[in-house]
């Protein structure tokens, strides 16, 4: 074949400045490269969608809410009132005696919960090098996270004032 | 290494450093928090006998510093969130970062007293 021999010779003799022809022409056109990220037969078919930008857009409007809930809890149970003095059993069983309270202090365990578990995953995928660890760190994190909001949400739940 | 090379970072290095160590520190809290909270659900008096842990100095003082770790990462939260979502956030986050710390300085001025007077009151008399 003499296109493929040509292309070969202009290949080698590049160094010389006598042989000094154009690679590809017209004639002879560049192989065509593959675009880096072209989907091909052998991507898989169920991508990962856009998850981490869901998460993304989660830990923004959790925040707000957040800043809300959160900052509101604080002036509660530590500002207001004598601070942290106040704060018993007695304190508590006011508090949850309210429905607004108790669903307060529900959406706050999950979004903080939620939250915290989406920025701690962050920081173990971009800290925890080895697979394995990244790994079960993570496990890890999921586990303590669900018992928590479980916990949590069980004791808003089923909270009994006259428990004595 | 050449000399100048070494990325020190700035305003929005320093603030995001500081957004990841407040919220992990929170996230450790918030643990704890629920856990000695469902000691209601045990008896009243080993909640009350708990949280008697809260109001010890040493406790009291770092209630101050879930305050002060809080408040920063709320703060630099709605900065994160108006970079991120307004079309200026960029190019206004230093004097963003710099008003959070003004707001964070007096609010945490303001909170000196409410958080610590337990402490204060029992150390020094009411």
């Amino acid at each position: 074949m003499s296109t493929t021999e040509t292309t070969e010779t202009a290949n080698g003799a590049a160094t010389e400045p006598t042989d000094d022809v154009a690679l590809f022409d017209v004639d002879h056109p560049a192989p065509v490269i593959e675009p880096p990220r072209k989907r091909t037969a052998k991507t898989p078919k169920a991508s990962r969608g856009n998850f981490e930008m869901q998460t993304w857009l989660f830990m923004r409007l959790s925040g707000i809410v957040l800043v809300v809930l959160v900052l509101g809890h604080l002036l509660i149970q530590l500002v207001l009132d004598g601070g942290v003095s106040k704060i018993g059993f007695a304190f508590v069983a006011g508090r949850w005696a309210s429905p607004f309270w108790q669903v307060w202090d529900l959406a706050m365990l999950w979004l903080a919960m939620l939250h915290g578990a989406n920025g701690l995953r962050t920081v173990i995928n971009d800290y925890a090098e080895r697979d394995n660890t990244r790994f079960w760190l993570k496990m890890l994190l999921y586990v303590a996270t669900v018992f928590t909001v479980l916990l949590g949400t069980l004791v808003i739940f089923t909270f009994d004032p006259n428990i004595r | 290494m050449p000399a100048g090379t070494l990325y020190r970072g700035r305003e929005g290095m320093w603030s995001w450093v500081a957004h990841r160590v407040t919220g992990v520190l929170i996230f450790f809290f918030l643990f704890v928090h629920v856990l000695d909270t469902a000691l209601v659900r045990v008896s009243p008096e080993a909640y009350d006998d708990t949280i008697a842990i809260y109001k010890t100095p040493l406790v009291n003082v770092m209630e101050y510093g879930l305050v002060a770790a809080i408040l920063f990462h709320a703060l630099n939260g709605l900065r994160v969130i108006a970079v991120d979502f307004w079309s200026k956030g960029a190019r206004y986050q230093k004097q963003m970062l710099w008003t959070v710390m003004g707001v964070w300085i007096v609010l945490m001025a303001g909170a000196f007293y409410p958080v610590l007077q337990h402490t204060l009151r029992t150390l020094f008399g009411s």
